[in-house]
């Protein structure tokens, strides 16, 4: 389809000039390429060097507080721990059922092919939008003023689990097909049906798959500030939630919180409460990679 | 079970008509008070204070000039970043290099937003002697390094799909490697490279807590990245903060500002899609 233009055309005879363009050139992509390292880089030790004095045992246990050296993020940790269960447990039978459809029933037609391309698209949805969708909807209930849900863990939950549920179905769709169709056919040869295939032979080898798409999807949910902002405003927590139907904040609310003050204290706190994030999206990546890494030395035997 | 699982595919398409239905319910109760016409060409936005006025162009432009800046790091350094990883880093190189990436694309936008105003912005200050506090400059700078990985994994992938022929033709002819690497697989990999900078403006376009934190909240139709904007999406946050009474005309103005942001990252996201597909180079 193109033309490439003949590369002979461009080349002459000067090597040495050439040869120092490729270096030079060599150099910039080079440069460039370290730019996004460099930067998380900074970023991290910034993150470090100025959150790393308000760290402490009290910083994790301790609720908000108007005193700098009295506040801790204790109900926004145990908060951001119930909305990443619960999202998960309403998203991963929606996902992993959605994605065992796509794979192992749908027909090729006009409405698989919708399907996914809504997928796709509603991947790039800004998590903003989501936000609307949820305190329009689970909130309060279009329109009217009631409270629908109200400001709760469980509208939080329902939004979130929509917001991650493309990464969900996209990841659960990719490890359904990697299980290779021998598998299946082995089994239907041995009688069993189809319902029978999907439930002891695909998704037992695509698990490991599934459960890393999950744990990457649920890094995403709790990092989101946005949509759960929509949800729950900014609530100054005491107490920590004891069920879905009461009111919560998350970790990304308290750092946004604590950002949001112009003291310098403040911001130390906001440092602090960006490691623990971190740390906790870190471990959930580490978990992932571990997992990934062991499923595919075992397929490869 | 087939329509069990079924129903669970469908809930994907409710989820999009749910916003649809949500935006269009809830912005069609705004249009009935403000003129579509109003709030499309209107230059100023001051729907809390009075004199109330719904011209969504300033968030609008606020959105484009620090979409504008991040576009301005992020594609030239995102596209050479793939071009590196793709045509000139080894294996063992590309294998540490591309999980860094991955991490950075990981980190919550709330970070971005904290290390936007309390270490560019400083930094910046030092250059710039009138930058304000929150401003547009250092916002789009951040966005821009945090979409990097977008771009370049995006365009990665289609390079390394550039089959090796060409590139081995190409150095027969005697070419170097940044001649292959500009002049034989960029071109050959341009539709993907298009659709990754479509996508990644896309997301930028959406891109919420960054530019809260970052950019500030006056709603501005001028061009100066020294001084604040208010984004779209900043406008939705700071609403929603302030419990606005549901249903009044303000609880509204986010869910017509929404439509707004739904229908333009729709647009490019679909338009992204349709490159890739239309464009896609058959080897």
């Amino acid at each position: 389809m193109n033309e490439y233009k003949p590369v002979a055309n461009s080349i002459n005879p000067n090597r040495k000039r050439r040869k120092i363009i490729g270096a030079s050139v060599y150099c910039i992509f080079l440069i460039s390429t370290l730019v996004g390292i460099v930067g998380l880089g900074v970023l991290i030790f910034d993150v470090l060097d100025k959150g790393i004095p308000w760290l402490n045992w009290q910083f994790l246990t301790d609720y908000p507080s108007r005193k700098p050296e009295e506040a801790g993020l204790y109900s926004a940790l145990i908060g951001t721990i119930w909305l990443m269960f619960m999202t998960a447990l309403l998203t991963v039978p929606i996902g992993v059922g959605a994605a065992i459809y796509l794979e192992e029933y749908a027909p090729r037609n006009l409405l698989t092919k919708a399907i996914e391309i809504n997928v796709s698209n509603l991947a790039g949805v800004p998590s903003i939008v989501y936000g609307l969708l949820g305190m329009a909807l689970f909130v309060y209930y279009l329109g009217s003023s009631e409270q629908f849900l109200g400001r709760t863990l469980l509208a939080g939950a329902l939004t979130l689990a929509l917001l991650v549920l493309p990464i969900v179905i996209m990841a659960s769709r990719e490890a359904i097909r990697a299980v290779p169709d021998s598998y299946r056919q082995g089994a239907y040869a041995m009688g069993a049906d189809k319902w029978q295939v999907i439930k002891g032979v695909v998704l037992p080898s695509a698990l490991p798959g599934i459960l890393t798409g999950t744990i990457l999807a649920m890094s995403r949910a709790i990092g989101e500030a946005a949509p759960v902002i929509a949800i729950s405003a900014l609530v100054y927590m005491t107490f920590i939630p004891a069920h879905p139907m009461e009111r919560f904040t998350v970790l990304p609310i308290q750092i946004y919180n604590w950002v949001a003050r112009p003291q310098e204290e403040f911001r130390g706190l906001a440092a602090a409460g960006i490691i623990v994030l971190l740390a906790i999206l870190l471990t959930m990546n580490a978990i992932a990679v571990v997992l990934r890494n062991k499923y595919q030395t075992r397929s490869e035997e | 079970m087939k329509w069990l699982f079924m129903a669970c595919a469908s809930v994907s398409i409710l989820t999009t008509i749910g916003i649809l239905v949500t935006l269009l319910y809830q912005g069609y109760g705004f249009f009935n008070e403000v003129s579509p016409w109003e709030f499309l060409t209107g230059t100023r936005w001051t729907p809390i204070l009075k004199p109330r006025s719904y011209g969504v162009l300033p968030l609008v432009s606020g959105t484009l000039l620090v979409t504008v800046i991040a576009a301005m790091v992020a594609l030239p350094v995102g596209l050479m970043t793939a071009i590196f990883l793709s045509e000139y880093a080894a294996d063992n190189v590309r294998r540490i290099i591309k999980p860094i990436l991955e991490i950075l694309a990981g980190i919550p936008t709330v970070v971005y937003g904290y290390f936007a105003l309390t270490f560019v912005t400083p930094l910046l200050q030092n250059i710039f002697n009138d930058l304000l506090v929150f401003n547009a400059l250092s916002a789009g700078i951040v966005m821009g390094v945090m979409i990097i990985p977008m771009v370049s994994s995006l365009s990665e992938d289609a390079m390394i799909s550039v089959p090796r022929n060409l590139r081995e033709a190409a150095y027969a002819l005697g070419a170097t490697r940044y001649e292959v690497s500009l002049r034989v697989v960029v071109p050959a990999a341009l539709s993907g490279i298009i659709a990754a900078f479509i996508i990644a403006i896309s997301r930028a376009i959406g891109e919420t807590m960054l530019v809260t934190i970052a950019a500030g909240a006056t709603p501005r139709m001028a061009l100066n990245p020294l001084e604040g904007v208010q984004t779209m999406t900043a406008y939705i946050v700071q609403l929603s903060l302030g419990e606005a009474p549901v249903g009044s005309l303000e609880y509204n103005t986010i869910f017509a500002v929404g439509l707004v942001l739904f229908c333009m990252t729709l647009l490019m996201n679909l338009l992204g899609f349709w490159i890739v597909r239309r464009f896609r180079e058959a080897y």
